[in-house]
Order: structure tokens, then sequence, then C-alpha cells
């Protein structure tokens, strides 16, 4: 009974979209406030249908009930609870399930929080907002319903793949979703804003918290993807430039882009049609991720089960809505476009900077992913691109990117002095120069261009950090004095610099835990001693011990250094009876300096078995946390942004209607 | 669907191994040789696996590669002998850097493609904004009126010429 | 010229669009590599017997000849679609004629004795790769496989996977009648 009220939950939440595709935007074509208004009401209905099926769907998965294929194909009844609730959206339909909810939840959110937002904007605005969720509710309905029934029911469940059976995956599927679903606002914002003919400070003003909301979950859902791979994978790697972790991080890097782009709308009133095309394409490159990762188009480690008919009907869904959306921005964008004067060094230009080389990088990162395809439709031979090519091509667009980010937040409006400015940076330039020759002093021997990154990086860090205590005038005046006026200065601009500062940081963690990782693989029986950068690390042995749902050999090491017990370590090398699949369990110690990560594995040389060793594998990856503390840093910097007053109350009041529209905000 | 099938069903029964990536017995003694090794196998893809090289695959056909590797190396080969006596196996599907041959200039060359037009389009922004060419939008008649038609309110649009 | 830069991005998206749409050929199997052994010559391997299977290991020189098209076909006793696909091939040697030679990978010998006694026997020859060498000169992804390789030592058909269910094994024998009809004329 349950599931059924799910599935008819859904169709009536279907059945809303289709009213408020509709009536809101004609309402506000023909200045019928009541129409507009609607928007309100069936925003929140659907809010509240999609929660119901949410709920009955997660209900299935809790009290496993088998008479529900998804329950059936992803859960088990001895799974964790934990699991069974993140079972739910651990298949394609139940995260299907997981978008469409987190998309109304975002329309809902311009329906209460929007009522600074214009009526007409905003009725425009929901109804394109609309218009996606009737196609991916209509997509579920008819493709991906996760209220099959299945009869007879079988008596246990297939249980969800162990490798997803961890904290850290059962919350980052959500974030990725509340990431890129996110960005369908901005989308609609965009595609209005050409319904409208009109883009204003006002428009940039009221997109940007959505964009930064979006992305700092975008963000954290990454950075936690990647941390549940470093840990649980069991090599300690953390990015592989797999097509499913390119398709997050493009949209990573646009949204990164429409940031930046959008502060220049707003204050500036210029790159309009430039900001527009960047929130059409964010949103439209989480839908390209959608569809890569569910139709089976590219081979990926990550992707759901393939159904070419799916494949197809989101391949409609990405057509209209993107080739849509595209046409518009063809047709409508040219009469946007005029704003403020500015010289080649300014902030606007540094701005512009930054967009054109995260425009380039996503280009990149496009063409990669998909060139097998295309060599394949041509030529019907098969190629790889993989990571030797992205490092290669992704890499030194970044550096001078980080390198002009230092710049950035000192150059003024209009016109800047770059001259003063790195006047004033001439110390920040020997401190990093002279940290660097540290660090290689102390590194003895790796790449130059670890080196060099690391250089810019501190040198991005230090003239960050700098830019901050210049503006609250930090050794000039009383620390009381500063004090006060870090108080009063905005508080986006101290999310700025926590999250540049945290970008620099997570840059030395990228280098460090690459270029000076240690590895060492041995057979190990008890008592064998294993020497790792200055560890000692004594295997003492295995036991075994019994899961919920598993079985594991629980590996002890005891890990000394100079003499001196430091800890002890317990990889494990779990197995699951009912999936039939074995995962690794690493055990990290970890500290600011870095990471001594174990793990285990039955020894695959049939010689070693017999005599009863194991494969240990010991890294230890310098300053790896960085990664994560600046991610963290990323995602605060983000949040501390979205508090700002000026964007929850202080949106400036629009310009009367009756100015004409595509005339210049001057 | 069902030969897609059973070719997964095989490719999980390539040699039963559990072991993680490169195993104590493959490491060479080289140190040296050993960094070359590792150096080759991240070049080169698990022919089974999806997007990974074969230094850190688990599957029997990458320990395989990963062992022959190092018997070319002890042998003397150059690492471009290697990958290349791989490419005349599996073709250059084996090759996670691709290759630089007219199949693939386009991908090598996209990123400078990329950042030639981005330069282009900063330019033109630049010298927009230097020099003052700031309009009012030219709409043609024609335009104009399929603008009225889709807004379809007089109110959002005004002569503006 | 500035409508066209405004219109490239959904030109830019309609190309792409184009080649999902291709992509999405349900023919089209993402996970397949084309062998690049297909017309070039077999790999010049010689393989040794698999002991007490009474029957000889080859070489490259057994496969050229006059006596018509060879299936080479890698098995080994642990792989599970290989029993299935052994009832198929001995049908093949016994009804059409079919000669069938094997390439053990990564098996002992002692092992594969025991499969060849239990399942039947149907290779002309089998040649041990204890160590899985020979297996990647003939570009393996996974046991088993099996080639056609003409009468002039060419490799002319390779099949990933068991050789089960209509679809395979109806072009498994038109690929093997075809290479039948060119060694004759």
């Amino acid at each position: 009974m349950i599931p059924e009220i799910g599935q008819f939950a859904l169709t009536l939440a279907l059945g809303f979209a289709l009213v408020q595709s509709i009536l809101p935007i004609l309402g506000s074509a023909r200045g019928n406030s009541l129409w507009m208004r609607s928007a309100y009401a069936t925003s929140l209905a659907q809010v509240v249908f999609t929660m119901i099926a949410f709920a009955a769907l997660m209900r299935s998965f809790v009290v496993s009930d088998f008479t529900v294929l998804n329950v059936v194909e992803n859960s088990h009844s001895l799974k964790p609870l934990l699991f069974k609730i993140a079972g739910t959206w651990g298949s394609h339909e139940g995260s299907l399930l997981l978008w469409v909810l987190i998309l109304t939840v975002f329309g809902a959110g311009v329906s209460v929080f929007g009522t600074n937002i214009s009526a007409g904007l905003r009725a425009r605005t929901l109804s394109v907002q609309a218009w996606i969720s009737v196609g991916f509710f209509s997509f579920m309905l008819f493709t991906s319903n996760p209220f099959e029934r299945v009869f007879p029911p079988p008596t246990d469940g297939q249980d969800l793949n162990p490798l997803l059976q961890d904290v850290g995956l059962a919350i980052h599927p959500p974030l990725l979703y509340i990431g890129y679903v996110g960005f369908s606002i901005v989308f609609s914002f965009a595609v209005a804003a050409l319904i409208e003919g009109r883009v204003d400070a006002a428009w940039a003003r009221w997109v940007r918290p959505w964009t930064l909301a979006a992305w700092m979950s975008l963000t954290a859902g990454i950075a936690l993807g990647s941390w549940w791979a470093y840990y649980e994978l069991g090599w300690g790697g953390w990015w592989f430039w797999d097509p499913v972790e390119n398709v997050s991080f493009m949209p990573w890097l646009l949204g990164t882009a429409l940031l930046h782009s959008a502060i220049v709308t707003e204050k500036r009133g210029a790159f309009k049609s430039w900001t527009i095309l960047l929130a059409i394409l964010t949103f439209s490159l989480s839908l390209l991720g959608t569809f890569i990762v569910r139709s089976g188009l590219l081979t990926s480690v990550h992707a759901f089960a393939v159904d070419p008919e799916r494949g197809v009907y989101i391949l409609w869904l990405l057509g209209i809505s993107i080739g849509g959306s595209l046409t518009l921005y063809a047709w409508r964008a040219p009469a946007l476009d005029a704003g403020g004067l500015f010289r080649p060094v300014s902030r606007e230009a540094g701005l512009l900077l930054n967009n054109l080389l995260l425009a380039t990088a996503t280009g990149t990162v496009l063409f990669g992913t998909l060139y097998p395809l295309f060599v394949e439709a041509i030529s019907g031979e098969r190629l790889s691109v993989g990571p030797p090519f992205f490092n290669a091509a992704f890499i030194p667009m970044m550096l001078p990117l980080v390198f002009a980010m230092a710049l950035g937040p000192f150059l003024s409006w209009k016109r800047a002095d770059l001259a003063g400015v790195l006047q004033r940076l001439k110390f920040v330039a020997i401190l990093s120069g002279l940290a660097t020759l540290t660090i290689w002093y102390l590194t003895e021997g790796g790449p130059a261009l670890a080196y060099l990154s690391i250089a810019i990086a501190i040198w991005m860090l230090l003239a960050t950090l700098q830019e901050w205590a210049g503006r609250i005038r930090l050794g000039d005046v009383t620390f009381r004095e500063s004090f006060r006026r870090a108080r009063n200065l905005p508080r986006a601009s101290h999310g700025m610099t926590l999250a540049h500062a945290g970008l620099a940081i997570a840059i030395l963690g990228f280098v460090g835990s690459s270029a000076w990782k240690s590895e060492q693989i041995v057979f190990v029986t008890p008592g064998t001693e294993v020497a790792i950068a200055g560890f000692d690390v004594r295997f003492e042995g295995v036991e075994r011990v019994v899961g919920p749902n598993y079985v594991a050999n629980r590996g002890t090491l005891t890990v000394e250094l100079d003499g001196e017990y430091v800890t002890t370590l317990n990889p494990e090398r779990r197995s699951y009876p009912v999936s039939q699949y074995s995962t690794t369990e690493s055990a990290i110690r970890s500290n600011m300096a870095g990471d001594l990560y174990a793990s285990l594995a039955e020894a695959a040389n049939a010689q070693a078995e017999a005599r009863g060793a194991w494969t240990l594998r010991i890294l230890y990856e310098p300053l790896v946390n960085f990664i994560w503390i600046g991610s963290a840093m990323l995602v605060l910097g983000g949040g501390l942004s979205l508090s700002d007053r000026r964007l929850r109350v202080g949106a400036p009041k629009r310009a009367s209607r009756s100015i004409p529209a595509a005339t210049p905000a001057e | 669907m069902i030969a897609r099938l059973l070719l997964i069903i095989t490719l999980t029964l390539v040699p039963v191994t559990t072991a993680l990536a490169v195993e104590p017995d493959e490491i060479l003694s080289d140190p040296v040789l050993e960094e070359r090794a590792r150096e080759v196998s991240r070049e080169l893809r698990c022919v089974v696996c999806q997007n990974q090289d074969i230094d850190s695959s688990n599957a029997g056909i990458a320990r395989e590669m990963r062992i022959l590797v190092r018997e070319r190396l002890m042998a003397g080969d150059t690492n471009a002998d290697i990958l290349e006596f791989m490419v005349a196996r599996y073709g250059n599907y084996v090759l996670l850097r691709p290759p630089f041959n007219a199949q693939t200039y386009a991908l090598w060359f996209a990123p400078l493609v990329l950042a030639l037009f981005a330069g282009g389009i900063g330019y033109t922004v630049m010298r927009q904004a230097r020099h003052k060419t700031i309009r009012p939008a030219d709409l043609t008649t024609d335009e104009e009126a399929a603008l009225q038609a889709v807004l379809e309110t007089s109110s959002d649009i005004e002569k503006n010429k | 010229m500035k409508r066209m830069l405004y219109a490239s991005p959904v030109l830019i998206a309609m190309i792409f669009g184009g080649f999902f749409l291709w992509g999405l050929n349900p023919e089209r199997d993402p996970n397949a590599i084309p062998s690049v052994l297909i017309s070039s010559p077999a790999p010049e391997v010689t393989l040794p017997e698999v002991a007490g299977t009474g029957v000889p290991g080859f070489s490259h020189a057994d496969l050229v000849g006059d006596g018509g098209p060879v299936v080479v076909n890698i098995f080994a006793s642990w792989c599970v679609p290989c029993r299935a696909e052994h009832a198929v091939l001995t049908r093949m040697v016994n009804q059409d004629g079919v000669r069938l030679f094997g390439i053990n990978y990564q098996d002992q010998p002692e092992d594969a004795l025991r499969w060849l006694n239990e399942l039947g026997n149907p290779y002309e020859r089998i040649g041990s790769d204890l160590n899985g060498r020979a297996a990647i000169d003939w570009g393996l992804t996974g046991v088993p496989e099996t080639f056609i390789v003409g009468a002039d030592g060419t490799v002319l058909y390779k099949h990933v996977g068991p050789i089960l269910g209509n679809d395979a094994i109806s072009a498994f024998t038109t690929a093997l009648e075809q290479a039948r009809q060119e060694g004759s004329s």
C-alpha cells in the first residue's frame, strides 16, 4: 500500500509541475497576478508530494519491503540501518527521486525566500523550474519507477554494493545532487531573464546566493567523494579523471566562473550575456553529468546500470532544455550586452581572465572526456584519454589562474595600478620564494612542476592574507581597531579570503601527496617489520571478526617512530557473502604532516599465501590533509559569503518597469 | 544485451585474484627500474577495467601486464619500446596518454585552440570596454516584432532607438 | 559575426547531441575493444603441450597450411564460462569438422587434465600458456576468447567471451564459413 501511495504522490507532483510550467509564465505575460502567484502553491505542493514519495521509498528500505523491486535489488535485511536509509538513493531510481526532491525544494525555496524578487521574474523563473520538474517526473514515471513491485517477493535482497556501504558515500550523493540541482535555479533565473529581456544588478544579486549554495554543496560533494575514494579504494589515490568525476568537476569549474562573473554583473553591470551563458552552461553540464552516468555512453567505474532507453529519454530532456535555452540565448543575448567601462588592468579585467581560464579548462576537460566517443563515431577505433592527458592539459592552465588569483583582490574596479600592487606584494614574493627554497632543501628531490606549484600556492596564500590584513589595517592601527574593522567588513569579503586561502592550501595538499608519496608493498607474516618515512611498522597478525553483514580479517600493526610507540593500525579486509564482494578498509594515522596509510589483502602469490603471508601496502602521503582542510575552507568561505546580510535582505530595488528593456544600466 | 551480460560475467571471472594492484613479488630489486616500471604502468590502461591504469588495477590481466612490463625492462627495453609492444597487441586503446597523430591532433590542440579562442573573446571585450562603443541594442524591426510576440506585453519593451 | 558568436553555444551543443545520439545506438557496446590482430598474422609463439592430454602443443607453423582455417580458443579450467562454452565448441568439432586449437591459459596441467577428462577433449592441439605471456601476444582481455585463423595464418575473427547464445554462435559460424571459402578460392 505504502509504495502505491508513493507512486500516486509522484503522479500528483507531476500534475502540479504541469500547472506550474504554464500558468505563472502565462500570468506574467498577461499581467494576471493571480496566475503568477499560483506558483507559490504549486511549488510547495510539488515539494510536499515528492517528500511523501521519498518517505514512502525510504520506509520500504527501512522495513526491508521485498515486494518492491528496488529494495530487492539494493538492500538486504541484515544491512545496518544507516545503509538501509542510504540505500534509498543508492540505485538509479532512488537517486533520481532524490534528484527531483532537491529540484522541487529549490523551486519552493525561490517561492518562499524570493519575496524580494520582482513578481514577473519570480513567476517566470518558477515556470522554467517547473519545465525541468515535468521532464524529470515523467522520466521517472515512464522509465524508472522506484516503486515497481515484484511478485512473488524474494525472501531477502541482493544487498547494496558494499563499496557504497560507507558513511562518506552515504552522504556524498545528496551533497553532489544539491550542487547539480541547485544550479537549476540559476538556470531558471537565466532563462527567465532572457524571456524578460532584462538583466540588471538586481538580477545578478538574486542569482548569487543560489549559485553560492549550489557551489558550496558541489564543492563538499566532490571533496567527500575524493575522500571516500582515498580511504576506501585502498591505494590512496583521490582523483582519477574518471568520466564520472569529470562530469562533477565541470559544473564546479563553470560554477566557480559564474560566482565571479555575477559579481561583475552586479557591481558594474558588465558581462551580462556572459553571466547568463555561464548560468545556462553550468546547469547544462550538470544535466550532461546525469546523462552520462545513467546512459552507459562512456565506460566508467561509477556508472549506474545501463539502459539505452533511459539514455534516449534523458537525451531528449537535454536536447529540449539545453538546446532550447541556448537557442533563446542566441536570439536574445545580443540585445543584452553593454556594460561599464574598464581598463585592461582592473578588477573587471582580472575577473575576465579568471572566467576565460576556467572556461578554457572546462572546455578541455569536456573535450577530453568525450573525445573517445568522437573518435569512435568517426573512425570506429577505440582510444583512451586518461590521467596523463588531463594532468598535462589541465595543470598548465591552473597555474596562471592561481598566480593571478593573488593579484585579483588588490585590483580596483575600472582602473587599477598593477605596478603598485606588485610593489606591495614584494615581500610576499620574496617570502614565497624563500619558503619554496626551504621545501626544496628539505625534500631533496622532486619534480620541477611540484616546486613551481608549491611556490605559486604559497604566493597566493600569502597574498590573500596580506590583502585581508591590509583591509583591516593589521599592524598599522591598534589591534582593537583592526578587530573592529574586521567585524565591520562585509562577510562576503571574509568569505572570499577564506575560500582563496582554502584553495591555496588544497593545492599544497594535491602537490604534496602526489609528488612526495612514498610506498612500501610487502608480504608480511606476524613479526615482519617495515620501515617507511621514518616510521617502523610491525605486523602483529590477523584475526577474524564478524560484522552485521560481513566477515572480516582484521590486521594489527604497531607503529613506532624513533623507537617510541605511536599508534596501532587495524586495516581490514571485509567480505560480504550476499553480494560476494570484498572491500578493503584501510587504516590511517593522520596528522597535519601527512597520513600513514595501511591496507591489507590476501597474498596473490600462491607460495606466499601458503606460508600464511598477507600483502601489506603502506603509504605515506605528505600533506594529504591539506586537501580536505582546504576544501572545507572553500565550503566555509562560500557559507560566510552566503550569510552576508546584503545577499539576504539587501537586494536593491529593481529599476522601475518603465525603463526600456535592453538598455545599459547607466 | 545478453552478450553484454555474459561479457560482464567473464570479465569478473578473469583470474581469481583478490589482490590490490602491485604485489610484493612483482617488485624489482633495482629501485630505478622499479620506478620506471611504475611510470610505464601508469601510462597503460587495464584492458578489462574501466579507466584504470594497470598500476592500480587488481584484475588478473593487469598483473600479467605489470609483470611483462618488468620483464621487458629487465631485458633492456626503453619505456617507449614497452608502450609500443603493448600497442602492437592491444592497439592505441591501451595508452592512457593518447599518441600524437592525425587521429588525436584535435585532442592535443584543443586546449591551445580553446585558450586562443578565449583570448580572442577577452581581447574583444577589453577593447569594447576601453573604447566607448556602448550603444543601445540594435534590433531590426522583424526582431522587434518577434520579441513583442514572445512577451505579449507592451510594458516590457519600448522602442529604444 | 556577433550573432554567430552568440549562436555558437547552441551549434556546438547540437553537434555534441548528434554524437550522443549516435553513442546510444543499442548495437554499440561501449566496452568492446576492437582487436588489432584482425587481418594481421597470428602471433609467432610456440606453446608446449599440456602434459598428459595426448595432443601436441603448437606453434605458428601449425596454424598455416592447407588444412583450412583453424579456430583458436583460449580457455582455463578455473574459468566458469569456458565450461558452458565447451559444449558449443565440441559440437562444432563433431558436426562441422572445425579444426580447434586450444591455448590453456594460466592453468596447472593437472587441473586442465582433470577438466578435459571430465568434459571431453575436442581440441586437436593444446598449447600450454602457464605464465600468460602467449595470451598477451594474442591480445587477450579475458578468458575465454576465440579466434579464427585463416589457412595463410592471418587472424580473421575474434570473439570475446564465451560463444553462447544464438547471436554469437551464428556470427561465429558465418565468419568461419567465410574463412573457409576464402581459403578454398
